[in-house]
């Protein structure tokens, strides 16, 4: 059976990922083993990747290069072999160049960009950005296939206080309007990041989920 | 555009719902994870358990109801009641909580917000403020179920806890918890416009408009309601709609959204 990877670094939500990822599945009718691991011969057994988050990027970022391995292993079945990967929240915010959440750390590298505060235009907006918000997509993408976006679309849940600002344009595939846009999802090719949580998002996470599982880029 | 959130409570002893919940075609009205399930299809926007009689010795059972949440309902839930030690936050978070509150842990020691933000992040850690207004006319913290003054100015407290990296305050004007009299919200607007970070008001909901109050004029991002809902007065679609038709941006449970 086909085999999709939820990468575990300490990361404090993987059971929530983990169950969602099986009910999408359940729901949509694919059939995939769900593996939590931060082995490097389960990644390379993988055919998709999950790399969850939540918390600090630059803690998060400690924790994934903490474990030996991990980071080359990712490397090398992202890069150089391709296999679609799927990043949420501080997940997605890894693959950018850098994070500037207190101090600059080094990101992932994967997407080129920075991590930075979201500065909504209206002073009264509260920070985080915690809730439910529809997304609003910028061109195509497989991933948001068959969902209703926009203002009358289905709802995704943040909780964040910084977004990833891609360099190119193109990479961003997806904002949420909140007193500005802000990043909602980027990616290029076999990567694809959300800033909202998908496990946590309902209709809309579970089918985003499940085009993910489906996903051939 | 981000929408208002509606969030039902539920308070939690000994893995069992106290008081039950209202609700048709429910196995068992006692079982937080059936209610749980329920409010998830219902459109609930996110889940709190408010576990009242939290030790050291039943604290497994609360994992345990929280695990069995988690894999059930795909909402952000919250979790609080006798949250101490950075190793509660820890369990609560790893058996499936996503946000976990904080109440007099904060109260006795600031600088526990502050590790607990830095460990885990601001976006999980909630600071609950139980406040009404002393006989010198200020807001002030109490604790006990509102019997212990405690001196602290509640404006105070809310600033200084954001500032130590809370993500969220979740505010219960203790003077109305149970009176169904609508929220204090003179209170919950001097707490919501002195943050920087979303506040959820708390006590004394008893109608819909209670719930439009909280948002409109107390200025709140959230609100939370336990005994309309449990005992079956409304329910979170006619909540929603109510408010929506009031102006306030709200996640429609009709079509699914």
């Amino acid at each position: 059976m086909m085999k999709t990877v939820i990468v575990d670094y300490g990361s404090g939500n993987l059971h929530s990922v983990a169950k969602a990822f099986e009910r999408a599945a359940k729901d949509f009718k694919i059939k995939v083993d769900i593996v939590v691991s931060n082995k490097p011969e389960d990644l390379e057994k993988a055919e998709r990747i999950v790399l969850p988050g939540v918390g600090a990027f630059k803690d998060c970022m400690n924790g994934l290069l903490a474990i030996e391995g991990l980071r080359e292993a990712l490397q090398e079945q992202v890069i150089t072999k391709g296999k679609p990967i799927l990043g949420i929240c501080v997940g997605m915010q890894l693959m950018a160049t850098r994070g500037l959440e207190h101090e600059t750390t080094k990101g992932l590298g994967w997407i080129a960009g920075d991590v930075k505060p979201i500065t909504p235009s209206d002073p009264n907006l509260k920070i985080p950005h915690m809730g439910w918000n529809t997304i609003k997509p910028h061109g195509q993408h497989a991933l948001l296939d068959g969902i209703l976006t926009g203002d009358d679309g289905l709802n995704a849940y943040f909780v964040h206080s910084y977004h990833m600002l891609p360099t190119l344009p193109e990479d961003l595939i997806a904002t949420a309007d909140y007193g500005g846009e802000i990043t909602a999802m980027v990616g290029y090719d076999n990567i694809v990041g959300t800033q909202f949580h998908p496990e946590k998002s309902q209709a809309l996470g579970l089918a985003l989920i499940a085009n993910f599982l489906r996903w051939k880029p | 555009m981000l929408k208002a959130r509606l969030i039902p409570c539920l308070d939690v002893k000994d893995g069992r719902v106290v008081k039950g919940v209202n609700f048709v075609n429910l196995k068992d009205a006692g079982d937080p994870v059936e209610c749980a399930k329920a409010y998830d299809a219902a459109g609930a926007d996110e889940l709190c358990f408010l576990d009242i009689a939290a030790t050291h010795e039943n604290r497994s059972t609360m994992f345990d109801v929280v695990k069995r949440t988690a894999e059930a309902c795909f909402m952000p839930l919250t979790v609080g009641g006798g949250v101490k030690t950075i190793e509660d936050i820890r369990n609560l978070l790893l058996s499936g909580a996503d946000k976990v509150s904080i109440n007099s842990a904060a109260i006795s020691d600031r600088q526990f917000v502050k590790a607990a933000a830095e460990k885990f992040g601001a976006q999980c850690i909630v600071v609950s403020i139980d406040a009404k207004e002393s006989s010198s006319g200020k807001f002030e913290i109490f604790t006990h179920g509102g019997r212990n003054e405690t001196g602290i100015d509640a404006v105070d407290f809310a600033r200084e806890v954001a500032s130590l990296g809370a993500g969220e305050i979740m505010l219960t004007s203790m003077d109305r918890d149970g009176t169904g009299q609508g929220f204090n919200i003179a209170l919950t607007r001097a707490i919501a416009d002195a943050v920087k970070i979303p506040v959820i008001a708390s006590g004394g909901v008893g109608t819909l408009d209670h719930l439009v109050e909280g948002i409109r004029d107390g200025h709140a991002s959230a609100v939370l309601a336990a005994s309309i809902f449990h005992f079956g007065t409304f329910n979170i679609a006619e909540a929603k709609a109510h408010m929506a038709a009031a102006g306030i941006p709200m996640r429609l449970v009709t079509g699914a959204k």
